[in-house]
């Protein structure tokens, strides 16, 4: 079993086996021969005329799989979708990445793709919205900006020459911090309208980057972040006292209270559970999983004892009959 | 020495054609992207897949295809008497060219322009035939990793010893100074992607022997292939809607 090796005892074997027989049964119904792996002949009408996607060849016209995966049927297209690849980018992904490469113009950005995403200076917009310049003081202001190994989330923009463009447009993209990061397989991830979730129960915000990716922090008010960045950034030649006062002010906000920092571990675990159990990401479960452990009044690290896996898959097992049953 | 005996049975037991017990398992190194351990008996390999990913070295780097790199070692406990080896002995050095050619003929390169995908393999147990166990394990951890192939690679050994063809030689027998052949096989393509034998052989026995490893191959293909249907299906199930 993957990443999965936890102490655990007859019991908890028993259970976690029955847990996961069950969501075998309750998914492999309508799939069951879906599934391929490398060079296994995909089933298709040879007179229909065909497009032939991602993870398939032709040989002799039989239509193979290069790739493990699920085979996907859309009107004339067939693909394989595999699981447990690099993280495939496509337009309009919001992804979280960390900054490897501050480069003439632009920031190299590791985003568990092929190859490195560049984010070019000119598709940041200033905190307020304006358009940059292009000015020689900006360019070498990058730093200050975003530095090497700072975690920033943005968006596909799209694929130029050379490779990955993303972009920042927006005052949600951007450079993020107090909080954790996590990797993950991307295909837990599913692609929504909103990738950004505020947990206001627990003060934390989650970004959950198409890439496997997850951003885990303390909840930012945007709204402050811009009024602050709108009077702070022009003046930079202001007198010592004024820098000063602002760094003391600085080292105030950098104060995350212990509860929020609890919080934010506790969110981490939950996720880092559904990743080593291998079911999908979504804030729902999160939300649930982290109820359920606070609820047994476990601390933050006894959620990644053996326990309390087996009791997750238990869970997921009968909240997926549960939703099976409604449909 | 004899190593056929009279009632036709080899020194471990096992008649002529048959092969060793294979095991496969996958996901077994949790940061790389993909992994696999095989064993073939008592040899034991264990492979890791990083990539598709960015060229470390720049100058490497290649505009229509993917960089493949592989690497091969041995452990020191692997071996009978414990051997201190320089890293980047002749015969390890050998064996990553032989094991990168294989692979990087079956990686559908072309689709990873601009990346590099390292394969790391390693022998845990070396009981013959360890360049088999490393080209099964590294297509594994391939397959794994979701790097897209024309098909899976298998690789078996065979020997020819009193007069006899033998299937997937154990290391007495492939000490005993008989030609050894390795076969790499592309089993749906039904092509054979690496031959290797250091010694002379007759061209009928040859063929015989060949043909011998071809079958291994193909019964190890069959597994494999169980193995990763199986690991789709669980991945599939489990991750739900």
């Amino acid at each position: 079993m993957r990443g999965l090796q936890l102490p655990l005892n007859q019991t908890q074997k028993v259970r976690l086996q029955r847990a996961l027989e069950k969501l075998e049964s309750l998914s492999s119904k309508a799939n069951s021969n879906a599934s391929v792996t490398i060079a296994d002949s995909i089933p298709v009408n040879a007179e229909d005329s065909l497009l032939k996607g991602h993870g398939t060849t032709v040989l002799n016209d039989e239509v193979l799989a290069t790739t493990c995966g699920i085979i996907e049927r859309v009107n004339k297209l067939v693909y394989v979708r595999s699981l447990r690849a690099r993280y495939k980018p496509e337009v309009g992904d919001t992804i979280v990445g960390r900054i490897i490469e501050v480069a003439p113009k632009r920031w190299k950005v590791e985003i568990n793709s092929g190859q490195d995403a560049v984010l070019m200076l000119s598709s940041m917009t200033l905190p307020d919205g304006i358009q940059r310049r292009r000015t020689a003081v900006d360019e070498l202001n990058m730093r200050s900006i975003f530095s090497e190994n700072d975690v920033i989330c943005a968006e596909v923009r799209g694929f130029q020459h050379d490779g990955l463009q993303l972009q920042a447009r927006s005052r949600k993209f951007g450079k993020l911090e107090k909080g954790q990061l996590l990797t993950i397989s991307p295909y837990l991830v599913k692609r929504r309208k909103q990738h950004f979730h505020h947990l206001e129960q627990y003060g934390v915000d989650l970004v959950v980057g198409c890439n496997g990716f997850i951003w885990v922090g303390e909840h930012i008010e945007p709204t402050d972040d811009i009024f602050e960045g709108q009077v702070h950034k022009p003046e930079q030649h202001t007198t010592e006292n004024d820098e000063d006062s602002s760094s003391l002010e600085g080292q105030e906000q950098s104060y995350t209270p212990l509860e929020t920092r609890q919080n934010i571990c506790r969110i981490a675990n939950a996720i880092r559970i559904l990743s080593t159990l291998g079911f999908n990401i979504t804030v729902d479960v999160i939300v649930e999983i982290v109820n359920l452990s606070s609820s047994l009044n476990l601390d933050v690290h006894e959620m990644l004892g053996p326990e309390f896996h087996v009791l997750v898959a238990e869970k997921e097992a009968v909240q997926r009959s549960l939703t099976k049953k409604k449909i | 020495m004899e190593y056929v005996s009279p009632e036709g049975l080899r020194l471990d037991g096992r008649r002529p054609m048959e092969m060793r017990q294979i095991r496969g398992e996958i996901g077994a190194v949790a940061k790389a992207d993909g992994s696999a351990v095989f064993e073939m008996g008592n040899t034991k390999v264990i492979a890791a897949v990083y990539g598709p990913r960015e060229v470390q070295n720049r100058s490497q780097q290649m505009n229509d295809q993917a960089l493949v790199r592989c690497e091969y070692s041995m452990a020191n406990f692997s071996t009978g008497d414990r051997m201190r080896k320089p890293k980047g002995d002749r015969r390890s050095t050998e064996i990553s060219l032989v094991i990168r050619q294989t692979m990087e003929a079956c990686i559908m390169t072309h689709l990873m322009p601009r990346s590099q995908i390292d394969i790391f393999v390693q022998v845990l147990q070396a009981d013959g035939g360890t360049r088999s166990a490393c080209i099964n394990a590294a297509t594994l951890a391939l397959a794994d990793a979701g790097i897209p192939m024309r098909d899976l690679v298998t690789s078996c050994s065979s020997g020819y010893l009193n007069s006899t063809a033998l299937l997937d030689l154990n290391y007495v027998e492939d000490s005993a100074g008989g030609p050894d052949v390795t076969v790499g096989f592309l089993p749906k393509l039904d092509k054979v992607t690496l031959l290797q034998m250091d010694a002379k052989l007759p061209l009928d026995i040859f063929e015989n022997v060949m043909q011998l490893a071809i079958e291994g191959c193909k019964a190890v293909a069959n597994y494999i292939r169980e193995l990763l249907l199986e690991n789709t299906k669980q991945l599939e199930y489990r991750r739900g809607v």
